[in-house]
């Protein structure tokens, strides 16, 4: 037992990696299925015993193939990433159940390769955030991204196969960005392992600083574009709109977070990014947060709504980044959790939806909330969430975005934060008038809700919006040690 | 004059960021999906000279012990750019698949004509 115990990094990514293999193999849907569901329910247990051992006994190095660091790949798990293996793994169980009915619906039988793609999905999140090894994490980034756009492009409607060919040239485009700028990096240090790269790169002489913010150019440029920082975004709408809608849930939950962990880990671990970079991060995080969601207002397929909210909400994020403060980046790490399951409850509700009226644009949604009332009251909270309601996980995270704000000396940028709150209480606004004030359109007369094994995974992720905004224990003090250590390690 | 001569001293770089440039360029100004890919594997190309130049050590040779030898290469980048490569060739699979289908639905691989034929966007 504790043979495997010791194990436990490397089997977070080798399981994934091989039902990958093996789902590949397999031409039978519902045997694709069962091993898709069983990996996704173990690896939240492997990832919560990772951070429960780095809260309890400082971060874990595993080293792969007996090489020791800086020579060999480290897998390296602190309380961050601890924290966001969690995230993206209790994200992927909680939905997977979700995927057998959806992808039926929406693909047609035969569709057990999704499940194959789906996996390798998860195997390059899980190894961007477990990895401690610059190059490693490139080769993880692209094996999520490629599967990614497989996802994508798997979409019913023409027009997926063209937004995942957009995808895939802006992210491959963002993925060099980030080679060449961890390739500026290991020409000054002669390292890949970050913790390595830290310490060569704090001890640098000052002439060589020309030389490390074009590398800090680069990666942070690069790694925008996976995470759909503002005006980087363009890509994430068509993506999300036309993906099938479980992928889309999966896919706001999990990818751009994952590619914002990495923005952190090397902005505070590695870098120590001076103010240039947090003033940039600052503005591009406000016309994010606020022209997205006017954007959001004028659109009538409510997916693409959501899409454009969630780049509303990426923005709250960098912005608690740029901050760069104790409350501000715990703000911007407990918005990473708690946006992650509200935007998931959200687009899985939309997929609810689409298999039952085959549309999700504004107009037929009226009076659904009568018709799907489960649905649509998950959808409702959510919603709340979003806004940032108190009560609900968005509370929580603005609570901590506006401390940090109001710390740094800038009651402007608290005032802005409530403000584009409002903005968002009008696009949400006019979704639940709709669905609830509405008389039933045609298509939502013959409709109910989803069959259990849809509806669970929603209210779950429902209730854990609420349960986010109420009990703050877990993911607010885990957040704030996070954000600890991180400033403590900025040189 | 010093500018020349420290361009002819590093022509590596000069080459590595004229294909850089290039294909970034390509990306972004041709409508062609296929040339788009082509582009991208240009781009894509400067960055394994990014890695390879500053790793060729002249009079240097393989690390491999040898009474002859007394200064040998680091073998990393060259490791590393063979995965890049790999992750490269699997991006244009990707792409090129991506085109086959995007050709079947629309008959066409020039996006400006797509986005007419789609109406919005």
């Amino acid at each position: 037992m504790t043979v495997l115990a010791a194990q436990l990094p490397a089997l977070l990514i080798v399981l994934p990696l091989i039902a990958a293999a093996l789902v590949a193999l397999v031409r039978s849907d519902r045997v694709a299925f069962a091993i898709t569901l069983a990996v996704s329910l173990v690896l939240p247990v492997i990832a919560a015993l990772l951070l429960h051992r780095a809260l309890v006994a400082g971060p874990i190095s595993y080293q792969l193939g007996g090489w020791s660091p800086p020579w060999g790949i480290e897998y390296r798990i602190d309380v961050l990433n601890g924290f966001v293996l969690m995230l993206v793994s209790a994200v992927a169980a909680v939905a997977a159940p979700y995927a057998r009915r959806s992808l039926a619906a929406e693909l047609g039988d035969g569709h057990a390769t999704f499940y194959a793609i789906y996996l390798l999905c998860l195997t390059g999140l899980l190894g961007v955030t477990i990895t401690g090894d610059a190059f490693n994490v490139f080769v993880f980034l692209e094996i999520s991204s490629l599967a990614t756009y497989a996802l994508i492009a798997m979409g019913r409607h023409r027009r997926a196969a063209l937004a995942a060919f957009q995808y895939l040239i802006v992210g491959t485009i963002g993925a060099t960005f980030y080679v060449i700028g961890v390739g500026f990096l290991y020409l000054l240090t002669g390292t890949l392992n970050l913790a390595d790269m830290a310490q060569r790169l704090a001890a640098l002489p000052d002439e060589q600083s020309r030389a490390v913010l074009t590398a800090t150019a680069f990666i942070t440029v690069g790694v925008s574009l996976k995470l759909a920082l503002f005006p980087l975004h363009f890509w994430l709408p068509k993506a999300y709109t036309y993906a099938p809608s479980w992928a889309a849930a999966f896919l706001s939950a999990t990818a751009t977070k994952v590619a914002i962990y990495l923005l952190v880990r090397f902005f505070f671990t590695v870098l120590g990014v001076d103010v240039v970079f947090d003033r940039v991060l600052l503005a591009l995080s406000l016309a994010g947060m606020f022209i997205a969601s006017v954007i959001a207002i004028y659109e009538s397929n409510i997916k693409r709504m959501m899409a454009y909210s969630s780049i509303a909400q990426i923005g709250y994020i960098t912005l608690g980044m740029a901050l760069s403060n104790k409350a501000g980046l715990t703000g911007a790490l407990v918005h990473l959790l708690n946006h992650a399951v509200t935007k998931g409850t959200l687009f899985l509700a939309l997929g609810a939806v689409a298999l039952r009226l085959g549309s999700v644009k504004l107009q037929d949604l009226a009076g659904l909330g009568r018709r799907m009332p489960l649905t649509m009251g998950a959808f409702s909270v959510a919603a709340f969430g979003i806004i940032g309601t108190p009560g609900t996980a968005g509370f929580i995270s603005k609570w901590y975005l506006a401390t940090g704000a109001l710390e740094a000396g800038e009651a402007t940028l608290a005032f802005l934060i409530v403000a584009s709150s409002l903005v968002s209480v009008i696009y949400m606004g006019r979704v639940l008038e709709v669905t609830w004030f509405r008389p039933p359109s045609p298509l939502a007369l013959q409709a109910k809700d989803p069959p259990l094994s849809m509806l669970g995974p929603i209210v779950i992720f429902a209730a854990a919006s609420v349960y986010l905004g109420l009990d703050t224990r877990g993911s607010a003090s885990i957040a704030s040690l996070a954000a600890d250590q991180l400033l403590g390690a900025r040189p | 004059m010093d500018l020349i001569n420290a361009a002819l001293s590093k022509y590596v770089y000069v080459v590595t960021i004229f294909l850089m440039v290039a294909g970034l360029f390509v990306v972004v100004a041709r409508a062609n999906m296929i040339k788009k890919l082509v582009g991208l594997s240009i781009f894509q190309s400067s960055v394994y000279l990014l890695y390879l130049g500053p790793a060729k050590i002249f009079g240097a040779t393989a690390p491999i012990l040898d009474s002859d030898y007394t200064a040998y290469s680091n073998p990393l980048p060259h490791a590393l750019i063979l995965t890049a490569i790999v992750v490269g060739v699997g991006t244009m699979a990707l792409g090129l698949a991506l085109v086959v289908r995007i050709h079947e639905a629309y008959g066409t691989i020039e996006e400006d004509e797509i986005f007419e034929e789609d109406g919005e966007e």
